[in-house]
């Protein structure tokens, strides 16, 4: 990027103060809220405002900066942090990094939707310039010389000319008296000056995750804190008639045992079975022996069998239109035709570190330990589920074993709360089994049908598209649930001329939510994949093919009403090439083996992927090497970038091939790893992760990867085998081959 | 409550818990020893790996009853101040992701490197296969269990 934006015009939104004892203690006094109403707010924050621990720098020169945002795995307590040492210029392997709670005054803390990066980089950089504009300004009056003359490095203040400098815990306490430069007299750096930033950066919990320090959710230990285990109805919905409790109360180390009645809110605080107990096992054993009677009315009709069933009649029915462009029928007439059925299950986030939470109730209110990686939401569902005033409830954020979406739900923190009000002021947490966890994803990612027919002309170019969608709504039939949506706009939406979209909602008892990707993570597969089969019906090569299909370099804007981002055709075709570069594209491989290649857009990130597979004649699958290519603009960390792209890589390969979860009479039938698996070592393929980092805004990595892995993989087991994969999990195929 | 002696980390340990409490439990709200991970309680994940007389167990299919008079090792004590090659490793690769199957992984990894000092990839591979990675780090996991090994061998480390 050229010069940095500047639509981030909050008035003065840092405050600096001094620390207790000496040092320099700058501030944020960013709102929650939305940025609608932050200009508003800004004024009463203004009067309340009490500092808040954004970057410290004590006399004795240690630097500690604010993680705001929770960790899931995706890097942010390392990478945003690094963001602002970067224009504070401090030594980053110096830097304590202290992980916010959730506070009023650094502005939205969540994890989810890629957003940490693009939400926050502007807002970080500008903190930390402003800092060591003002450390600046300190040494320069210290040694009576013009800002201009000094420079910084490493934490430290030089003054060339004289060969003097000062450390930044030595400018602290007489920057914290020196007003705040304007805005615009604090430049930041140009991507050139970058010392931190796009580096390799190891994160900042590493060497407490390898020694087995207490980190996460479930190590969190309290004085006097007891266990707690939480049995919900198996059916979605469902309610608790009775339970034996007199008996469940006098098993060992059993302190108490009763009925949440709970609400109907399917992410929020179900009705279930509470025990409370001395130990985690002695719960986990309770509850093994609890005899429940539920009212399972309200979702038993549900199977997976029953789905498939309507979705072919609904194939055969007809849906209702949602976008028509040009005219289908005379695209169709004039090309050669291909039909396919399209489907993906719904999955499990499974995450490793299952759900669950610690909450001490005490004061009138509640202190939390939790995971969520919408905290803010978690505060509100717990206030109005159990009506407790929001400044009542404090949340401290805790390390969580992976999110993948799941913890954007915050029902094992309102169950918590729930079992928290009923322990006589014992702290407890809450730990659910491997089984509940499964069971009860109130996120699933839905499953999905497309019935496809296309069609190639002459010229060897998309002459008509038709997909009939059929969805899942939850208890109704007009509005798709959560991450069950198809955008009308979705490529080859508005890239082919004759396009016909229909559409068919079936009513689902199956909660459903974003999990990585949201949406991207089945369509992707759908539509990379037909796009393939289009382009072996047209005699073309799948590359070639691709980029024809994107056309010229140009953005292409959302259609009237829709509200995508707008779709950079240059910076695609710039990773189908680069993708297809880096795997050798183009060689000639035997019968058995091949490559595909497949492309998508998600989360502001441009991704294209080539997957090598070699097929054994008895259908035996080796996954040879997966070559990405890569634009979310520049590179945070390195490191961390890698790794979320070679993570989505065994992500997405182990969803393609594996995981399936299906219901049975409104019941989950998946309970743990040996039915509903995830990939294993023995099965990692060869990856090589490029980026492009081309000048444009960075955007997050944390999704955009994983939609692309299926059909990059199933295109490549075509080429191998002649075989199309038109249904996940692809371990429903038969692969052999003659 | 029956009476145990545990010998965890190189010391005595007394507990008195359920016969059938798996060691798991016992590690992490007896003794409070929670790098060792719950992850499935069957078995299949490896997040709850520990050294029982050095090979690796799954330690929530281990009841308490059956590790008396053994020595038990956890990621705890596998070195005194995370120096153990395969915890350097780790960090110098930037292996974990969220982490929380890391424990159970260097517990595996430091198993087979007794056993096996120069373990080529796929015995690597093979040898991990027990611990499920949710965030897909095994590419990571196999090149840090590598440079554990050389650094091994060249530090004489055992």
């Amino acid at each position: 990027m050229s010069a940095p934006d500047s639509t981030l015009t909050r008035r003065d939104f840092i405050r600096v103060t001094s620390l207790t004892g000496g040092g320099f203690l700058l501030s944020l006094a960013l709102p929650t809220e939305g940025s609608a109403q932050a200009a508003a707010a800004l004024d009463d924050t203004a009067k309340t405002f009490t500092p808040g621990p954004f970057i410290k720098i004590t006399p004795q020169n240690i630097i500690t900066i604010l993680a705001k945002n929770p960790e899931t795995g995706q890097g942010v307590r390392t990478s945003l942090p690094m963001i602002v040492a970067e224009e504070l210029d401090a030594d980053f392997s110096k830097v304590v990094v202290e992980q916010a709670a959730l506070r009023n005054d650094v502005g939205a803390q969540f994890a989810g939707g890629s957003r940490s990066t693009p939400d926050n980089y502007l807002l970080l950089r500008r903190a930390g310039a402003t800092a060591r504009a003002m450390l600046i300004e300190a040494a320069a009056q210290t040694w009576n010389v013009r800002a201009a003359e000094l420079t910084t490095d490493k934490g430290r203040v030089f003054h060339a000319a004289t060969g003097r400098s000062l450390t930044y815990g030595e400018l602290a306490t007489k920057a914290a008296t020196l007003p705040i430069p304007d805005e615009k007299n604090v430049r930041l750096k140009s991507e050139d000056e970058f010392r931190i930033l796009g580096g390799r950066v190891g994160g900042v919990d590493n060497h407490a995750i390898v020694t087995g320090r207490p980190l996460f959710g479930i190590d969190q230990r309290l004085p006097g804190m007891v266990y707690a285990a939480y049995e919900k109805c198996p059916v979605y919905g469902g309610r608790v008639v009775s339970a034996n409790l007199d008996r469940i109360k006098a098993l060992p180390g059993v302190r108490d045992a009763f009925i949440i009645e709970g609400t109907d809110n399917l992410s929020g605080l179900l009705p279930g079975v509470a025990i409370v107990a001395d130990s985690t096992w002695a719960a986990f054993s309770a509850k093994r022996q609890l005899k429940i009677a539920w009212d399972e009315s309200v979702g038993a009709g549900h199977s997976s069998s029953d789905y498939a069933a309507q979705a072919a009649a609904a194939a055969q029915a007809g849906g209702k239109t949602v976008r028509q462009d040009g005219d289908v029928a005379t695209g169709m007439a004039a090309g050669k035709v291909v039909e396919a059925a399209y489907s993906y299950p719904f999955l499990n986030h499974a995450t490793l570190e299952p759900q669950g939470c610690t909450a001490w109730a005490k004061d009138g209110g509640i202190e939390f330990w939790t995971t969520s990686q919408t905290p803010g939401s978690g505060q509100e569902l717990v206030a109005t589920t159990l009506n407790i005033p929001k400044d009542k409830l404090k949340l401290n954020l805790v390390r969580a074993g992976g999110g993948f979406g799941r913890r954007l739900a915050n029902d094992y923190m309102v169950e918590a709360a729930a079992i928290a009000l009923r322990t006589n002021g014992a702290p407890v947490k809450l730990t659910w089994t491997r089984e509940d966890d499964m069971r009860h994803d109130c996120y699933h990612r839905p499953g999905g049908f497309h019935y496809l027919k296309g069609a190639v002309d002459a010229t060897g170019k998309i002459s008509a598209w038709h997909n009939h969608f059929v969805t899942f709504g939850l208890k109704n039939t007009e509005r798709p649930s959560s991450g069950a949506t198809l955008s009308p706009d979705e490529l080859p939406a508005r890239f082919i001329p004759n396009f016909r979209l229909d559409q068919t909602i079936l009513a689902t008892m199956v909660p459903t939510g974003p999990l990585r990707a949201p949406g991207s993570n089945g369509l992707a597969f759908v539509m990379q994949s037909f796009i393939d089969e289009l382009a072996h019906a047209a005699g073309r090569d799948p590359v070639e093919f691709r980029l024809d299909l994107l056309g010229p370099d140009r953005v292409v804007p959302p259609s009237t009403g829709q509200r995508g981002a707008p779709y950079d055709t240059s910076r695609m075709k710039g990773v189908v090439r680069l993708a297809a570069e880096k795997s050798g594209w183009g060689g000639r491989l035997p019968k058995g083996e091949g490559r595909g290649i497949a492309f998508h857009f998600s989360h502001s990130g441009y991704v294209a992927m080539v997957a090598e597979v070699a097929v054994a004649r008895d259908g035996t699958l080796k996954v040879r090497r997966v070559t990405a290519a890569v634009d979310v603009g520049p590179i945070i960390n390195l490191s961390g970038a890698e790794n979320q792209i070679q993570g989505s890589i065994i992500d997405g390969l182990g969803m393609a091939w594996l995981q399936e979860m299906t219901f049975d009479r409104g019941r989950a039938v998946q309970s743990n790893f040996h039915d509903y698996p995830l990939l294993r070592s023995t099965e990692t393929p060869a990856m090589s992760v490029n980026f492009i980092q081309s000048r444009n805004p960075p955007t997050g990595l944390g999704e955009p990867g994983y939609p692309v892995v299926p059909p990059a993989i199933c295109n490549a087991i075509f080429t191998a085998t002649g075989k199309r994969i038109r249904q996940l999990p692809f371990n429903k195929t038969d692969l052999s081959w003659s | 409550m029956p009476a145990y002696t545990l010998k965890v980390n190189g010391q005595s340990r007394p507990v008195n818990v359920a016969a059938d409490t798996p060691l798991l439990w016992v590690l992490r709200d007896h003794l409070n020893l929670v790098g060792t991970k719950y992850g499935c309680g069957i078995g299949q994940c490896g997040s709850c790996t520990v050294h029982v007389n050095g090979v690796p167990v799954r330690s929530c299919q281990t009841p308490v009853s059956t590790v008396g008079g053994t020595e038990i090792t956890t990621i705890e004590g596998l070195s005194p101040d995370g120096s153990h090659p395969l915890q350097q490793a780790w960090c110098d690769h930037d292996v974990p992701q969220c982490g929380y199957c890391q424990a159970g992984q260097i517990m595996t990894a430091a198993a087979l490197l007794k056993n096996n000092p120069t373990p080529t990839d796929d015995e690597i591979d093979g040898a991990l296969a027990g611990n499920l990675c949710r965030c897909g780090t095994y590419l990571r996991i196999r090149h840090a269990v590598k440079d554990a090994a050389t650094a091994m061998q060249k530090g004489g480390h055992k």
